[in-house]
């Protein structure tokens, strides 16, 4: 028997996305006029015409303990060389088909498990919180690492605002689903929208930053804009960019990785040595920007903060929770 | 356009000289970029990006040699055969750099993990079986072996096939979700393959409807 087909109706069909975005454009717009609260941040972001944005600084950041006195990667490297599949699968698509990027007027909306839920401004989500330089090492999982000066704001401290319930156990992270924008998602490569968790100790944890700025500038379009999470003891992919939602749950959120291959990618993807990947050895990294000839260096348990977190795992079996 | 015949010694000497410098092109430009001349770059990540070059410029030289017998057959240009070894070797030599790159840049010849590579991984047990297959084939390419094997040099190379089999599923099983270039791949190869299978059925088929009708001869 048929069953009734439920006819489905996709958004843009509904409002025209470019009639909706330039009315949102313009009424933030006359809101900042009015309100004259033209932060600096808020303004020199919002370039009208299409070419790659001019990035505002932060004016004093505040250095952290947490920063690492490893050099950082050049600006170039940090920039050219990403993955973020929304923009394309190679390492320097992003930078290139994420120029024209707008990620601004840009809103979270925070929902799930909390006595607070409701949709927030960049500018409103961002603006109570003094943001740091924070100098991390990033392990991706493809066994490259880099260090990079992010410029953030602590996720525990954010997500109190919200005054999760002891219901939530969990965070669950997405990024903006915009085929129109992000034209990496023209393709299935990953089921969209990219969606990340943490564990909600592992939110709260001080390491964890919602990043909003990269070599004391605003984050370049191919690095998350306008705002991604950090999370430096586990693999890259695990620090998802460009946010729209932020969902407190009961139950383990499923990660797009996971989802794509459950075996290669598990939900915790802590960095660690001990545990290859399926298909190729975890117990080594190549450090970009080392040069050609520069040995790999070995991987550190936790990319190296086992200090600060190994004892959120203490009872766990790692190989199991890979 | 016309497909011409028959070409001239002089012709098709000329011809494989161009051919030589062109196949070489990729190479220069990867050295060029090593050494930062002339604007070219390895990117932030050189040593990966020397790897995959030099490999995927192995396995197009692998399609671009098993195109020529399709194409001769298509076109009638059967002195097309007269430049498949050049292509061969090419492809022999881009995989051997894409071996050595990985060998020596990256696994610094450190013995233990490569052998755990080969081991382990099975993308790689299957991209280092497809080049020692290669190693036979290159090693037999001159005319003295191919006179000295007589129709056994044919089988030998038959080898080719599962080399470029190999190629392709390495380069699939490497990339983490994004299959469409692998895809792409595997589907020119396919088609490649494909063509000598309806081929060979062909001409089966051919021969065997020929000895009924002499038979039917009176």
């Amino acid at each position: 028997m048929a069953r009734p087909r439920i006819p489905s109706i996709r958004s843009s069909e509904i409002t025209d996305e470019k009639v909706f975005l330039n009315r949102r454009q313009f009424l933030q717009a006359a809101g900042f006029a009015a309100v004259g609260a033209a932060a600096a941040v808020a303004t020199s972001g919002r370039v009208w015409a299409t070419q790659e944005r001019k990035l505002a600084s932060f004016p004093d950041l505040s250095e952290s303990p947490f920063s690492t006195d490893e050099t950082p990667n050049s600006w170039e490297d940090v920039t050219t060389y990403n993955n973020f599949y929304e923009f394309g699968t190679g390492k320097d698509d992003p930078h290139v088909n994420a120029r024209d990027f707008q990620p601004k007027p840009w809103d979270v909306e925070i929902g799930g498990e909390c006595s607070k839920p409701g949709v927030v401004g960049f500018e409103d989500l961002v603006k109570p919180h003094t943001p740091e330089e924070r100098i991390y090492r990033l392990r991706c999982v493809e066994a490259w690492s880099m260090v990079i000066p992010w410029v953030g704001i602590p996720l525990g401290d954010v997500l109190k605002r919200f005054e999760p319930t002891s219901k939530a156990r969990y965070v669950r992270f997405t990024t903006l689903l915009d085929r129109a924008r992000m034209p990496g998602q023209r393709w299935p490569i990953l089921s969209w929208p990219y969606v990340e968790g943490l564990r909600m100790d592992e939110a709260m944890h001080p390491l964890t930053i919602l990043a909003i700025g990269v070599y004391g500038k605003e984050l370049p379009n191919q690095n998350g804009a306008p705002l991604r999470l950090v999370v430096p003891w586990k693999y890259g992919f695990k620090s998802i960019k460009s946010i729209v939602r932020i969902d407190f749950t009961e139950d383990q959120p499923v990660s797009s990785w996971h989802r794509a291959a459950p075996h290669e990618y598990g939900f915790y993807a802590n960095v660690n040595p001990d545990v290859d990947h399926p298909r190729w050895s975890q117990a080594r990294e190549r450090r970009i920007g080392a040069g050609l000839f520069e040995e790999k260096q070995p991987t550190l348990m936790y990319n190296g903060y086992g200090d600060q977190v190994a004892q959120l795992y203490k009872s766990m079996d790692l190989k199991k929770n890979y | 356009m016309s497909f011409p015949r028959t070409v001239s010694a002089a012709q098709l000497r000329g011809l494989k000289v161009a051919l030589f410098a062109a196949c070489l092109v990729p190479f220069v430009m990867t050295v060029l970029a090593v050494f930062g001349v002339a604007g070219f770059s390895l990117g932030a990540n050189p040593v990966e990006e020397l790897i995959h070059r030099n490999g995927l410029w192995g396995l197009r030289f692998l399609l671009i040699t098993l195109a020529i017998t399709p194409l001769r057959r298509m076109t009638g240009m059967l002195w097309l055969v007269r430049l498949r070894r050049m292509f061969g070797l090419f492809a022999f030599f881009y995989v051997v750099v894409h071996f050595l790159c990985y060998a020596v840049i990256d696994q610094r010849l450190a013995l233990g993990p490569i052998i755990e590579d080969v081991i382990e991984r099975p993308y790689i047990t299957l991209g280092m079986t497809g080049l020692l297959l290669l190693v036979p084939l290159a090693v037999t390419s001159t005319n003295g072996m191919v006179r000295k094997l007589g129709s056994r040099w044919q089988k030998l190379h038959r080898l080719v096939y599962v080399v470029a089999v190999l190629g392709v599923w390495h380069f699939w099983w490497q990339v983490k979700e994004d299959i469409r270039e692998p895809a792409l791949y595997a589907a020119i190869l396919a088609l490649l393959l494909g063509y000598r299978l309806l081929y060979a059925t062909h001409k089966h088929q051919q021969r065997s409807v020929d000895p009924v009708g002499s038979h039917s001869r009176p």
